[in-house]
């Protein structure tokens, strides 16, 4: 899109603008010692400036890779800036990532320096510095814990601060000069994608590619430096990166950062949040919570939301999409508004919900139907680390729970034969670091990223994902099987957590699932069904019944879909322990890693496709110190109903 | 102690001088021998352990040490000062807190409420003041809430800061009672059963409290507990009680080899 001449193309000059426009508004706030703390936009650039001449003088080159890791915390945001001024590439970890994991990035990246949030993470630099002999300081930013550490690469964050502060003293304009050597086409940031097959890979995006992905997102949907932004996500994302980060520098809104994990809903009813994201498993989580507390309040309060959801409903997405609506459903609409959607809206910290977007996992129809229908203006997006999140929005108005709307401005998709979406976009990443073969793979000749994901446009122009495209199968008799399609319906019942689904080449289509320990836990309480733990909980006949019933909707549901309705789920299991990262069966941003667990419990896969009755597992745990551990169980296999297309109607 | 401004040397100091002894204490109530002439010191930054089996005294020495309970004979010498007997007001005033095995907090006040009411003994303006939250009341007020913020931070309970203590679980409560105990920033701490009916996470994020306590603050703790793994890995010394006597005193490693200590805990033949 045109873009005026002289208008900041890379961070750092954007942060010096903000700084001279609108200098004494605040532009980042972090809740400590019970209050929101705020920094304006001169105090940041005043910091950053101290904090590049620190990093400067300790020898942080241009091009050099720096590790940022922990939680959003005000001064790790400073850090990227201040390494982006001096041309140097941050590369942020997610904060629960063992040593181990952070190992290869190291040795990838050869990175030298990095800034940690706390002792935690500080442990795990020391524990692999042996491997990693590059690494030559660690910065820490909260010093509980680490007084007594006297390894010569650990210094406090102070300490480079007052490094850089002498320096500044001597040539004031540090930034501005230093900013100034660094163009839009340089490496803004390397982001390692988790990946759900094979080692990690670093994905190299410019400061233009991040930038023009923000301005796209200002544009359609109208940004201005008045929104309020809640910082909670994993900082190694890169939805958490564009939102938090690049629109936040593109568009001078404010970010305002959690106080810890656990406050997260706290945090954000207290700011308010006008522009929000979230993946789809936060969403559910939220929803989880209401269905839970919904069932303890008193009889006359669960009529009325009962009463009012359906509504809601019928009528609620239609009305947020201006579309007509029967004038007495309008006014007890309104009338729900006043008793039901607005406490709830406000309960759930997003009154001030100006737009949602949703994206990272497919969304389960009806979990975003529902947050549409409190008329809160949630929204689907499709992109990806490669494509800098720059592909498809949903667009105001046009909004269908199933596609995940038209291209944006700029974007260009073209679909295979096979079903695999093709794109070209300002967006798009430079190359994987280090790793031309991958990036050759990745992204054609003529400049088209493969994006692995199959899909098509549907009649009104809007992009339709289905699956990964290397997942979408067929069963023996040559039906068709989109394994996420069925786990996602399944993922929606709030007492199920996780869903694995099997069918590729196989007679029929099984399923893997994990209960939801909150709420199956509280169901159980509830009819006063006693338990010890997960496994115990799982192996309950009357949790066998409870999910059975979730399967069979779910076939009910497959069954009027005649594309689908061979695909009904015969046979389940309830896995004898949550599916967890730690033991790479899920990865870190929380996606199943579909193959992995195929051969990992390939006993449970023949059970569940012989008929057997019942199959004996052994399982290794990783525990989070890092020791393994293992756990035994008989597993129980049971067989779900399934219908026929006829029937469908009736059962469901 | 606010964290961050402080440099290391500041706090984090070495095991130091004898800060509180108690010297041929004996307690009895009616025929009863609680205490029967029991001497032991405790030095200036160090954890200190007593340990022994039920009914050997262990609480009331801890009472002796505040002035709950008045021994019938022997001296409590704290920083120097030389006493027949401590008062609980006179040891609350120098710097001696204390938590409970039934914990001592207001079910129905906020966490926030209850950890503020631990400073009542530090905070100067008058109750009518107090109450107009007015002038120096209101300034007062809002140092005090800074410091009761920086335990709520150091005891990771900021999800919790503004629920009522009595809907939280028992873990989350005995954390709670160590920052009320913790705001008064005591010299000595005194811990009755710190860990007492708590699963086993929970007894390792206590201990790392009690660790960081005494590791970030400098705070001397003198602590009573049953589970002998957390005794013998947290403390400095250990001092060991038999039916109101002293049995034995010394390094966990000492205690551990001590045939008196062995007898007493696994029985002896008679």
């Amino acid at each position: 899109m045109p873009v005026p001449a002289g208008t900041p193309d890379t961070f750092p000059k954007l942060l010096l603008e903000h700084a001279r426009e609108r200098g004494e508004r605040p532009a980042i706030r972090e809740k400590a010692y019970g209050i929101w703390q705020a920094w304006t936009w001169r105090e940041v650039r005043d910091e950053v400036e101290r904090l590049a001449a620190g990093l400067a003088q300790a020898g942080l080159a241009r091009g050099a890779h720096i590790a940022v890791i922990g939680a959003n915390r005000p001064r790790l945001y400073w850090t990227i800036i201040a390494a982006q001024s001096l041309g140097a590439i941050p590369v942020p970890f997610y904060e629960d990532a063992i040593a181990q994991e952070m190992v290869y990035v190291f040795q990838d990246a050869e990175i030298a320096f990095a800034v940690v949030e706390d002792q935690e993470q500080a442990d795990k630099l020391l524990e692999i510095l042996p491997q990693c002999p590059k690494l030559k300081r660690i910065w820490y930013d909260d010093p509980r814990g680490l007084r007594h550490y006297a390894q010569p690469e650990l210094a406090s964050y102070e300490v480079l601060r007052a490094a850089g502060e002498a320096v500044v003293r001597d040539a004031p304009g540090f930034l501005e000069a230093r900013a100034a050597e660094v163009s839009g086409a340089d490496t803004a940031i390397m982001m390692y994608t988790s990946g759900t097959t094979g080692h990690a890979k670093g994905v190299v995006l410019s400061h233009e590619n991040l930038i023009d992905s923000s301005r796209a997102y200002t544009e359609l949907e109208g940004l201005t430096d008045e929104e309020e932004v809640l910082a909670y996500l994993p900082m190694a994302w890169i939805g958490q990166n564009l939102f938090s980060y690049a629109q936040w520098m593109a568009v001078g809104f404010r970010i305002n950062c959690i106080e810890s994990g656990e406050t997260v809903l706290t945090d954000m009813r207290e700011i308010g949040p006008t522009y929000y994201f979230a993946p789809p498993r936060v969403l559910e989580a939220l929803l989880t919570q209401v269905t839970i507390r919904m069932e303890d309040a008193s009889a006359p309060k669960r009529w009325l939301f009962r009463h009012f959801m359906e509504l809601a409903r019928r009528v609620g997405a239609r009305l947020l999409d201006g579309r007509p609506v029967r004038a007495s459903d309008r006014a007890l609409y309104a009338l729900g508004n006043l008793v039901v959607y607005g406490p709830l809206r406000n309960a759930l910290g997003m009154s001030r919900v100006r737009i949602a977007y949703t994206a990272g996992e497919a969304i389960g129809p009806d979990l975003f139907v529902f947050y549409r229908s409190l008329g809160i203006n949630l929204k689907q997006l499709y992109g990806s680390t490669e494509t800098s999140v720059m592909v498809c929005v949903q667009p105001d108005g046009a909004v269908k729970p199933d596609t995940v709307g038209p291209p944006m401005k700029g974007v260009e998709v073209r679909i295979l034969d096979t079903g695999e979406i093709l794109l070209r976009s300002p967006g798009l990443f430079r190359e994987y670091y280090k790793n031309p073969q991958a990036t050759r793979e990745a992204k054609d000749a003529e400049g088209w990223f493969h994006t692995g994901d199959a899909g098509f446009f549907d009649e009104t122009g809007q992009l339709k994902i289905i699956d990964r495209a290397a997942d979408v199968g067929k069963l023996s008799d040559g039906t068709l099987f989109a394994p996420k399609y069925l786990e996602n319906k399944l993922k929606f019942f709030p007492h199920i957590k996780e869903a694995v689904a099997f069918g590729h080449g196989r007679a029929r289509a099984t399923a893997m699932v994990n209960i939801d320990m909150q709420a199956v836990g509280d169901w159980a309480e509830r009819r006063g069904i006693p338990y010890s733990g997960y496994t115990d909980l799982a192996a309950k006949p009357q949790v066998i019944e409870l999910v059975r019933g979730c399967v069979e909707k779910v076939n009910a549901d497959l069954a009027a879909d005649p594309k689908l309705c061979g695909s009904q789920i015969r046979r389940f299991v309830i896995l004898h322990k949550e599916l967890d990262a730690d033991d790479g069966e899920l990865t870190r941003t929380r996606k199943v890693r579909r193959r992995f667990i195929a051969e990992k419990y390939a006993g449970i896969v023949e059970a569940l496709d012989s008929g057997a009755a019942s199959c004996a597992v052994e399982a290794q745990v990783r525990f989070e110190d890092g020791r393994t551990g293992s756990i035994r169980a008989e597993l129980p296999v049971a067989e779900a109903r399934t219908f026929p297309p006829a029937a469908a109607r009736a059962a469901a | 102690m606010n964290l961050r401004e402080l440099d290391a040397g500041q706090v984090a100091r070495p095991v130091g001088e004898v800060i509180l002894a108690l010297d041929n204490v004996s307690l009895a109530f009616g025929g009863v021998k609680a205490l029967s002439d029991v001497s032991f010191d405790v030095r200036e930054h160090e954890i200190r352990a007593i340990i022994g089996p039920n009914g050997a005294g262990k609480s009331s020495l801890l009472n002796v040490i505040n002035g709950v309970y008045r021994p019938q004979q022997g001296r409590v010498t704290f920083r120097g000062e030389v006493r027949t007997a401590m008062e609980p007001h006179r040891a609350a005033a120098l710097g001696i807190g204390r938590t409970f095995q039934s914990l001592a907090l207001f079910k129905g006040m906020t966490v926030l409420d209850n950890i503020l009411a631990g400073r009542n003994l530090l905070m100067k303006s008058n109750v009518f003041l107090q109450a107009l939250r007015i002038g120096p009341a209101l300034r007062e007020e809002v140092a005090h809430r800074r410091r009761v913020e920086d335990i709520i931070d150091f005891l990771e309970i900021q999800h919790v800061r503004k629920s009522v203590v009595g809907r939280l679980p028992y873990g989350l409560q005995k954390r709670v009672d160590l920052g009320r105990a913790l705001a008064a920033e005591p010299k000595v701490l005194l811990l009755d059963e710190p860990m007492a009916g708590m699963n086993i996470e929970e007894k390792q994020d206590m201990s790392r409290f009690i660790l960081d306590v005494n590791d970030e603050f400098g705070t001397t703790i003198v602590l009573i507990e049953h589970d002998m793994g957390v005794v013998m890995d947290l403390s400095d010394r250990v001092v060991v009680l038999d039916y109101g006597k002293k049995i034995a005193d010394g390094t966990p490693d000492e205690v551990r080899a001590s045939q008196a200590v062995i007898d007493a805990y696994l029985g002896v033949k008679h």
